[in-house]
């Protein structure tokens, strides 16, 4: 076989690839309007963080209501990976070992609580991830959490982390 | 497992404890076929025949079922916070009551944070949007008219084996509970290249954060890299579609890596530079290190296998020939070999793999052994393509924080007793 044919054979199986690649199209079109919240996350940066406002104060009272019963009365008691620590049955409380505020909202507005996700306000979730927060010493009582403030605060735990993915790609740890 | 009279004086062994040549396997069921070789005789008029080979059976039916004497075959569940958060829940697939690889839909593990949503697939859609030249919506009659892939893999839960890696002391359960938090299936769906491709994903667009559609919205971030090179929209499970406990009617598949990952109900694709944290790559499922500090971002599954003939609650039908049996797996390619000791761990034999061996799905190993009824330990230690080997118990724990449970992959090792029960021990 000439070089020529060669080169004109991969060509024609590159093309062939790229159409099967290409698929049938037959995705419509997504409009911003149509995308929820929890298609998306907030990040670390604070994008995605709606306007709103709440304070530890504010947060306990919801604790209270709607937490208590799984993560203990005060958030260190359980039973269920209580978000206050140090304590003795979860080594990875959400408001000190995490390494990002941010996320703290993001999880609590589309997660919580466990049966019925999705119904608390923007300002009863920002009061809910004060109340953590400040439970756990990172911020004092006074300061609100909003969508400038809670990705400004620093958690202790940030910069212990080993990004695995980054090191060694899939190779397994 | 059935007695055997064949004298142990002939047996080639290939290590201690009694594990046999792997060429004992023919020789001794050419034997047990000599063996049971009937004598020709009268038919005998007062043989009992059974009422079922005296009757009409049950007519044809849509949707078949397990015989009813195999009710007792089910998945073991676990539910942590039961009182207070029963949704939360875990089941795990019984492997010591299967044989083969592949599992079936019915007891494919299940780990739901949120309980298993009930969804409407007429009002289901895949969003996949962000850092895209078209964001794209699909439903389900759309998607079943692109081209499907069909491939056999594992899923495992970063949490399966948490008892054997967290309990003072080991654990008296079978496999469904020791184990049964990884499944093989045969998944048949879409490549995700292709519908990213279609979207037209934008340089900038390194890492996809995907979510479900249950009530948690459960989201993880993962590299594009591995989307578009193995990722996979699993519509079907062995055939049929996806059953509710695995994300009907969609869900994400990445070969090799921590089921968490694996979005259930999948509905969005949210194309990003960089992962966003989520709460389940924040906390749940990052490892805390001896020394305090902790690995995020650890998606493939390390090499691994367990015994499920013998193993745990089982008890040994007295001394004689047995095939030593189990699964073997790694989220690295394929399962490379398997060893087996029968004298915990002083000597080692290589085990039979089941062909084909397939990369990252469950392997099926074996190695026929005579037990002269004296107490010993099993176990076996499978090796991947790239050379990665099971570690023993103290070594893996050695590397983690007392707390950790997630990616265990150490060596189990099985007690048979001279009494013949199979109990659960740390070596």
């Amino acid at each position: 076989m000439s070089i020529f044919k060669c080169t004109a054979t991969a060509a024609l199986l590159l093309t062939a690839a790229a159409a099967r690649a290409e698929g049938p199209g037959l995705g419509q079109p997504l409009e911003a309007a149509d995308i929820p919240f929890y298609a998306t996350y907030v990040t670390p940066e604070g994008t995605g963080l709606p306007a709103g406002s709440g304070t530890a104060a504010q947060g306990a009272e919801i604790y209270a209501a709607k937490c208590a019963t799984c993560h203990g009365a005060t958030g260190s008691e359980g039973p269920v990976m209580p978000p206050v620590g140090p304590n003795d049955i979860w080594a990875k409380p959400a408001g000190s070992y995490w390494p990002y505020a941010t996320t703290l909202f993001d999880y609590i507005r589309r997660a919580m609580p466990l049966e019925a996700p999705k119904s608390l306000s923007d300002d009863e979730v920002y009061a809910l991830a004060a109340y953590i927060l400040e439970r756990n010493g990172v911020i004092d009582e006074q300061t609100a959490m909003t969508a400038e403030t809670l990705p400004a605060v620093k958690m202790p735990n940030h910069g212990n982390f080993l990004d695995v993915w980054t090191k060694q790609g899939a190779k397994p740890w | 497992m059935t007695r055997s009279t064949k004298d142990s004086a002939a047996l080639e062994y290939a290590a201690g404890g009694g594990l046999l040549s792997r060429r004992m396997l023919l020789a001794s069921a050419a034997a047990g076929g000599a063996a049971g070789l009937l004598q020709p005789s009268m038919a005998r008029a007062e043989a009992e025949i059974p009422e079922w080979t005296k009757a009409a059976g049950a007519r044809a039916r849509g949707y078949g079922a397990p015989a009813a004497a195999e009710s007792a075959v089910q998945r073991a569940i676990i539910e942590p916070w039961q009182d207070v958060a029963p949704a939360f829940s875990l089941s795990g697939t019984p492997h010591h009551k299967l044989r083969g690889t592949i599992t079936p839909s019915g007891l494919h593990y299940e780990v739901h944070h949120g309980g298993r949503p009930d969804i409407d697939p007429a009002r289901h859609r895949l969003m996949i949007h962000g850092l895209v030249e078209r964001p794209l919506q699909f439903d389900l009659d759309v998607l079943e008219r692109y081209p499907m892939v069909t491939a056999t893999h594992f899923l495992e839960c970063a949490g399966n084996s948490l008892f054997n890696a967290v309990m003072p002391e080991p654990m008296q359960a079978g496999c469904d509970m020791l184990h049964g938090l990884v499944s093989n299936t045969e998944w048949a769906g879409i490549p995700m290249r292709v519908l990213m491709e279609e979207a037209g994903v934008k340089p900038e667009g390194k890492w996809v954060v995907a979510a479900g559609a249950d009530g948690p919205s459960l989201a993880r971030s993962i590299p594009m890299e591995k989307i578009m090179s193995d990722g996979m929209l699993a519509l079907y499970q062995n055939g049929e579609r996806i059953r509710p406990e695995q994300g009907y009617p969609m869900r994400l598949l990445l070969p090799g890596f921590e089921g968490n990952m694996n979005i259930k109900w999948l509905t969005s694709l949210w194309v990003t530079e960089a992962p966003v944290h989520t709460k389940d790559e924040s906390g749940e499922y990052t490892e805390i290190l001896a020394d305090g500090s902790s690995l995020q971002f650890t998606f493939a599954m390390g090499v691994k296998s367990f015994i499920t003939h013998p193993s745990s609650t089982m008890t040994m039908s007295g001394p004689g020939f047995y095939e030593i049996s189990g699964l073997a797996w790694t989220g690295s390619g394929k399962v490379a070999k398997v060893e087996v000791s029968a004298d915990g761990g002083t000597s080692w034999a290589e085990g039979a793999l089941a062909g084909p061996v397939l990369p990252q799905a469950l392997t099926r190993f074996s190695l026929p052994w005579h037990w002269d009824g004296s107490p010993l330990v099993l176990m076996s230690r499978a090796w991947d393509e790239t050379g990665a080997v099971q570690p023993p118990r103290a070594d893996w724990k050695a590397r983690y924080h007392a707390s950790n449970f997630l990616h265990y992959n150490a060596i189990q090792p099985w007690q048979v007793t001279a009494e013949g029960a199979v109990q659960n021990v740390y070596l």
